[in-house]
């Protein structure tokens, strides 16, 4: 895979329906490559993620996922949103939820092997999860939800993620260990797109996307996060 | 011994003495094992409003087929398609929220409903028959018939349950995971009706919604595992039966009411009991992981 792009999109242009929310997006990743995508409530950054992850159709231009149309490749491509809906009379325990992430393998009928069991393992030990892997998902706090969700979306084995807002809901040792999982999914050749508030979540990016409702920078995070684009995006500048 | 089965005898002998008893038993254990199995996904999905609706969406179908000489079961199967439809369109086209109007559309089928049996001689009793069912004139063909909808419920929910337990989670979840969400909406609106086609001649169009959403909601009370909730919901929903049907029968009351009664009253005493463990947070039945699929 090393080499080959994994997302290409060019004059992309994502919204709901009639609403174009951006317009002309152009970029493209290659296998390890994270780009975090910035911007406030209502910048386009959960659209353009939906968009990549097949949700919402490209209102204009192109976009192709890993060789194909979003969302063709459920087993290769994997989507955490930004707030995953935990229903109160669900009776699903942390272990089942993450189980889950294994769905997009088995399908309908395929039987869950020991191979399932110990990715299953491993995704809850690496994010903590494993600690209440038998508390129902009701019982759970907001933090260790997301861990649980996080912990399902990597269940998948992806060659790419799209995680919208991963540390929404953490401590600062939850933030450090998503960081943690995103350099080792990086360090295995996964390329992930992460949309966040949180300018820090940029300094390791590949190249960091500056959004408000349209696309103010694209760059490396050097260039992109420049006090003038900072300002553009936030209306504030980052402390030096 | 004489004393036990002279005390226990109540609880058996309508059944032991009338085979029309039996009948009801049998049918009605069917009955609340496919609305168990139904409804634990309507409870999950939180659809227990479509589910009411379908069930008044059918009235207007049998009324038809009641004029027209039909069985009425073609008519509700044809009512609930109808409703079906009204109801797919409305959630995705209609600018309303979808209570408003699933409730305008239900509530339009069910005047309709009324209206066409009107025309028929014995109205009261027709329009009574429908709404309140009739448990007790239950035939052979009767339970064929409801043992062939638990069939199929069944086989749409071994089939589908992955995608259905996924949707229960989050829509996104599962057409991310490579499943059709609109696919698998109208076939678990599909699981729906055919519970509620294959119920209503025996608790009625207006209590089917007790048997699907009562047993269930019982059951995620009590489980931490889709699966065991809905176990607890057949378990649930046979008892009820058995009670409401002696109950019936020794104070001579109306036999569906009883069983949907005894649903939601079993609903409420195991709600209050469960409340000190929900507080705690931790008292659910023992996990047992699912992995093994």
């Amino acid at each position: 895979m090393n080499g080959t792009t994994t997302i290409t999109a060019s004059r992309l242009d994502v919204g709901y329906g009639l609403h174009t929310v951006v317009r002309d997006i152009a970029f493209e990743t290659r296998p390890g490559d994270l780009i975090a995508l910035i911007g406030t409530n209502g910048s386009g950054k959960s659209t353009l993620l939906k968009t990549l992850a097949g949700m919402l159709p490209a209102l204009h231009g192109s976009v192709s996922v890993l060789g194909g149309a979003p969302g063709r490749s459920p087993k290769r491509v994997a989507y955490l949103p930004q707030h995953p809906v935990s229903s109160h009379t669900l009776p699903l325990c942390a272990g089942d939820v993450v189980a889950m992430g294994r769905y997009a393998h088995l399908g309908l009928f395929g039987r869950s092997t020991a191979k399932d069991r110990a990715i299953v393992g491993d995704t809850m030990r690496r994010t903590g999860a494993m600690d209440f892997a038998d508390k129902s998902l009701r019982e759970l706090s907001g933090g260790q939800q997301q861990r649980t969700h996080l912990a399902q979306v990597l269940a998948r084995q992806a060659e790419v993620l799209l995680l919208d807002e991963p540390t929404a809901g953490l401590d600062i040792a939850g933030k450090a260990a998503v960081a943690g999982i995103i350099a080792d999914e990086r360090a295995r050749g996964v390329t992930v797109v992460v949309a966040t508030h949180d300018l820090g979540d940029a300094s390791e990016a590949t190249a960091v996307m500056l959004l408000a409702q349209r696309v103010v920078a694209f760059g490396s995070p050097a260039d992109a996060l420049s006090d003038e684009n900072v300002r553009e995006c936030f209306g504030f500048t980052q402390p030096h | 011994m004489t004393r036990v089965i002279a005390v226990a005898g109540p609880l058996w002998e309508p059944f032991a003495r009338n085979e029309f008893m039996r009948n009801a038993l049998v049918a009605s254990s069917l009955v609340a094992v496919i609305c168990a199995i139904a409804g634990t996904y309507v409870v999950l999905r939180g659809l227990s409003f479509v589910g009411d609706a379908l069930a008044h969406g059918v009235i207007p179908g049998i009324a038809v087929a009641l004029l027209l000489g039909v069985p009425g079961v073609v008519g509700a199967a044809v009512g609930a398609l109808v409703m079906m439809g009204g109801v797919s369109m409305i959630t995705s086209k209609v600018r309303l929220s979808a209570d408003t109007a699933i409730g305008l559309l239900f509530v339009g089928m069910l005047s309709l409903g009324v209206i066409i049996t009107s025309r028929s001689t014995s109205f009261v009793g027709d329009i009574t028959r429908i709404l309140f069912g009739e448990l007790l004139g239950v035939d052979a063909a009767d339970l064929a018939w409801q043992a062939a909808v638990l069939v199929i419920v069944a086989v749409i929910a071994v089939v589908a349950h992955r995608p259905f337990v996924l949707m229960s989670l989050d829509d996104g979840l599962a057409r991310t995971s490579g499943f059709s969400v609109s696919f698998f909406h109208g076939l678990m609106l599909v699981m729906v009706a055919m519970a509620v086609v294959g119920s209503f001649q025996l608790v009625g169009t207006l209590l089917v919604l007790g048997l699907l959403v009562a047993p269930a909601a019982t059951g995620a009370l009590v489980a931490r595992r889709v699966s065991t909730m809905m176990l607890a919901a057949c378990a649930c929903g046979v008892a009820s039966s058995y009670v409401g049907l002696l109950t019936s029968y020794h104070f001579d009351v109306a036999a569906g009411a009883s069983i949907v009664f005894t649903s939601v009253y079993l609903f409420v005493i195991v709600a209050i009991l469960t409340i000190p463990r929900r507080m705690r947070g931790s008292g659910e039945l023992p996990h047992q992981h699912e992995h093994a699929h």
